[in-house]
């Protein structure tokens, strides 16, 4: 036993290689590493996003000029959306804990392409930067809104060049983390993983990664068509020489539809792991879910159109597209369904990450019944571009993704830093979250049906109770995440050593003793069974010793693993 | 399960990583992928404005020079072949023979931008540029013609130019013997983007050229 | 289905197993290459002449039939997809599946406003 302490070796923390100390970050091609670098870049540009959203509910908190100018406001939010949709909810899940616990449940030593996967930080950070610096260079950041629509992303006199710049960087960033994970997903499983022994959580990821791979490059062209606008008036989205609008906001959905199914398809997999893991028995509907994340991902590229209902599409493709978009409603329910099912009868440990996946339920569930309200034909036309749909979209991607982010990071926080940290306050966090979020954005779904339009720093006095309530809200949520981060950072200096498996988690990442080292394993583990199964195990961590001395079970399970 | 010997300490410490052609390859494909899709936004573009403005893009497509074009193509297909046949020499141990089929590549991938430098300059010293003058007085299907046809043809360019980089590096590894006839994946993959290329101008050329 | 693919890769060494050669590898004859050049500047040809007839609406299809063809000539043959295994062709079908459903979608819009 004290052998094996003394041999073990250094965790991927403590581990020192060619370079030392900062450089050992920088230059370091451990998914892990990776993955924690993109955790604090991507936990810097949330800060700034939220205060930015911050900022925007202040001004709204009576009617006219309260903090600032109409046309500050329409940075603020053209800023708050581009840094929170490219550089935190479509990066966030799969890029930290992606990198992290992708290779670790497949039972690999790292991702396919290291040198890729540093490399497409480094291109996050140049897209940060960008986006960061449009606010004071030049006449200072896009006022367009996250969504560059044409004529007006062409004639505005802000930086909107630097702006798209940065977000087209951004996608290249995406598509190399995506072409790195379907490789990764494709070449490294262990000996015995099988596609349906794969955790569910690398099948929301194989999901994301093809969005990422087949949708983003649309985005690319099309923002970089909207620079040459600027510069050269080529023409082909100006209509005065007679080109269409339309067909940008065509492109742009084109690629911005699927890419909500990029932010929410890795969240839908991290919930698939953490049910399991406290229902403490084995998921309902493996495969259904596995696959319907692949049919989300499907349908996502169906239904661009229902952002354009009002834009001037021809009738027939607004039915086609209304039509399509209520499929997406059937992959999510076998997911929902199956969630639900799994807590049937369970024996439910009721611990911090569990929380939050409740209440990311009940939230994601408002924000994808209105959906339905935004994807039949007649009720949207009498929302759009109101707060009924800024509202919408805050369900889904705060409620949905954001929640799911804050879920993710309680449920490995002590597989990644070895801490553990205080679950009561935790669950203080997560009710105050919930009351704040909802305070916020619930008021939204009521204004925006009395016709409160959405991007206008200024509002009737009719609306002054409900924006009151609502900012009230945002400081209600705003400490609330504070508070809980506050939570973590403390168990990250000053925590209690965390257990091995403090959930009684089924997924390879649990069965590491302590924290990954640098190979993840001392030796690739083969796999003998589902992901999920709690009665016996279903990994064999060091095949080479185990399977010598027991000529048994193991070695025919390893037969059959390795056979199928 | 000895076999599992080879660390990810090598991939951290010294760089080299354990050799996975088939990975390779299949990156490679989905690079690939993407750069269709780049381009297929455009193409998708062309389409819905080709079909928007049938009579302007004729009379806009009147003013190219199909010959150039032609010979443009053939040039594009000729060096496709010849990357196939470097591909082929090197598995065949051919090394002289894969060298100077990638040379004859990137000379034609030369050619193909002189030919389109010339074109350019032509369409410009016309006055027929994005502000142009000539442009200001065409009609809209026109003004739009010529705006996809120098972003297409444009974007095109830039991928001829970055494949000829690529080809370029692939003939100092050969030389340096780093691809040799047991590990050319490399090569195959250089091979492939050039290919690509190819596929994208075979497309651009009766799109352009080819309307009467 | 993917108990196939699975077996597939790890017989090719998906994880550690040392996959030095490429095991891949297929040799095509150079006269096979060469002839499918030459029935590339053929079909080049013919889409060149067939752009001088008047076909009306028929000239955009024929011209992307050739191209078509010429495509995957190139595909099938220098890009080896021929040789390939059966993931990579799933793969160019994914890719091309998702890439018509842009156009029909978007056609939706514009054949009928």
């Amino acid at each position: 036993m004290a052998n094996e302490i003394l041999a073990r070796e250094p965790n991927y923390l403590e581990y020192q290689g060619k370079h030392k100390g900062i450089a050992g970050w920088l230059l370091t091609l451990d998914h892990k590493r990776i993955g924690l670098m993109y955790l604090m870049a991507i936990m810097v540009f949330f800060f700034v996003a939220m205060t930015l959203g911050v900022l925007m509910r202040l001004e709204m908190l009576t009617p006219g000029e309260t903090i600032m100018k109409p046309q500050t406001y329409n940075s603020v939010f053209t800023l708050h959306g581009v840094i929170m949709v490219f550089l935190f909810i479509i990066p966030a899940i799969p890029a930290v804990f992606g990198n992290f616990f992708l290779p670790i449940q497949l039972g690999a030593k790292d991702v396919a392409f290291p040198r890729l996967n540093l490399f497409s930080w480094y291109l996050y950070i140049l897209g940060a930067i960008l986006a960061v610096a449009s606010l004071f260079s030049g006449s200072g950041a896009a006022d367009t809104g996250w969504t560059f629509y044409v004529p007006y992303s062409i004639r505005s006199a802000q930086n909107v060049t630097m702006t798209t710049m940065a977000a087209f960087v951004l996608g290249f960033s995406s598509i190399v983390t995506g072409l790195n994970f379907v490789v990764t997903i494709h070449r490294l499983r262990a000996p015995g993983m099988t596609w349906f022994r794969m955790p569910l959580f690398a099948w929301g990821l194989y999901a994301t990664s093809w969005i990422q791979v087949l949708a983003t490059p649309v985005i690319g062209i099309t923002l970089a068509l909207i620079m040459l606008e600027r510069f050269l008036g080529i023409g082909v989205f100006d209509p005065a020489l007679g080109g269409d609008p339309i067909l940008y906001q065509h492109l742009f959905w084109i690629y911005s539809h699927p890419a909500v199914y990029i932010m929410i398809l890795p969240a839908m997999g991290v919930v698939s792991e953490i049910l399991p893991t406290f229902a403490r028995k084995d998921i309902f509907g493996y495969k259904q879910i596995a696959i319907s994340s692949l049919g989300i991902a499907f349908i996502g590229y169906l239904v661009w159109g229902h952002h354009m209902f009002v834009s001037g599409m021809s009738d027939a493709s607004r039915i086609v597209f209304s039509l399509l978009t209520f499929l997406v409603a059937i992959p999510t329910g076998v997911k929902i369904f199956n969630w639900v099912a799994t807590l049937y009868k369970a024996s439910i440990k009721f611990s911090a990450p569990f929380y939050y996946v409740l209440a990311f339920i009940f939230i994601f569930s408002i924000g994808g019944l209105t959906g339905l309200v935004l994807g039949a034909l007649a009720t949207d036309i009498h929302v759009t571009d109101t707060y009924f749909v800024v509202a919408h979209f805050h369900y889904v991607m705060f409620g949905g993704m954001g929640i799911m982010f804050f879920a993710t990071m309680h449920y490995w926080f002590p597989k990644m830093f070895g801490k553990m940290y205080s679950e009561k306050i935790a669950i203080i966090a997560c009710t105050q979250i919930i009351i704040g979020f909802n305070m916020l954005y619930f008021p939204m779904f009521i204004m925006g049906y009395m016709g409160m339009p959405r991007r206008y720093y200024d509002y009737l006095p009719q609306f002054q109770g409900w924006h009151i309530l609502s900012t009230v809200g945002s400081w209600i949520l705003v400490t609330g995440i504070v508070f809980m981060f506050g939570n973590l950072l403390y168990a990250l200096l000053k925590g209690p050593k965390a257990p091995d498996n403090p959930w009684g988690g089924t997924t390879l990442e649990w069965r590491i003793k302590g924290l990954p080292t640098l190979e993840n394993f001392e030796e690739i583990p083969v796999v003998t069974g589902g992901p999920y199964v709690h009665d016996r195990p279903t990994y064999i961590m060091h095949p080479s010793k185990e399977i010598q001395h027991t000529n048994g079970d193991a070695k025919k399970a390893e037969k059959e693993g390795v056979s199928h | 399960m000895t076999e599992y010997t080879e660390t990810a300490e090598h991939v951290h410490e010294s760089g080299h990583m354990h050799r996975d052609d088939e990975a390779s390859k299949m990156a490679m494909w989905l690079f690939l992928f993407t750069e269709l899709l780049l381009f297929g936004g455009m193409f998708l573009l062309y389409g819905a404005y080709r079909f928007q403005y049938a009579d302007g893009f004729k009379v806009a497509a009147a003013d190219m020079n199909s010959f150039i074009g032609a010979v443009n193509t053939i040039i594009l297909l000729t060096s496709s072949l010849s990357v196939a046949l470097s591909i082929g020499a090197i598995q065949r141990n051919q090394k002289k023979l894969a060298l100077a089929m990638l040379w004859f590549t990137l000379l034609c991938g030369l050619g193909f931008l002189v030919n389109k430098y010339f074109e350019w300059s032509h369409e410009i010293s016309n006055g027929i540029y994005p502000g142009g003058p000539a442009l200001q007085e065409m009609s809209n299907g026109q003004v739009i013609y010529f705006g996809l046809y120098y972003v297409m043809t444009g974007l095109h360019g830039l991928h001829v130019i970055v494949g000829m980089v690529f080809l370029a590096v692939m003939i100092a590894f050969i030389q340096k013997d780093i691809i040799t006839n047991s590990n050319y994946q490399k090569l195959e993959n250089a091979g492939l983007y050039w290919h690509l290329v190819d596929v994208i101008w075979i497309f651009l050329f009766p799109l352009f050229y080819l309307l009467h | 289905m993917s108990e196939q693919i699975y077996s597939q890769e790890q017989a090719s060494g998906a994880q550690a197993a040392h996959h030095t050669e490429g095991g891949h590898a297929h040799i095509t004859g150079y006269g096979t290459y060469i002839l499918v050049w030459l029935g590339l500047v053929a079909l080049t040809a013919v889409t060149v002449t067939v752009a001088g007839i008047h076909l009306g609406s028929l000239t955009l299809i024929t011209a992307l039939v050739i191209a078509a063809v010429k495509t995957s000539l190139v595909g099938y043959h220098f890009m080896h997809i021929k040789y390939d295994n059966a993931i990579t062709k799933i793969f160019i079908l994914v890719c091309i599946v998702i890439f018509l459903t842009f156009w029909i979608l978007t056609f939706s819009d514009l054949s009928f406003r």
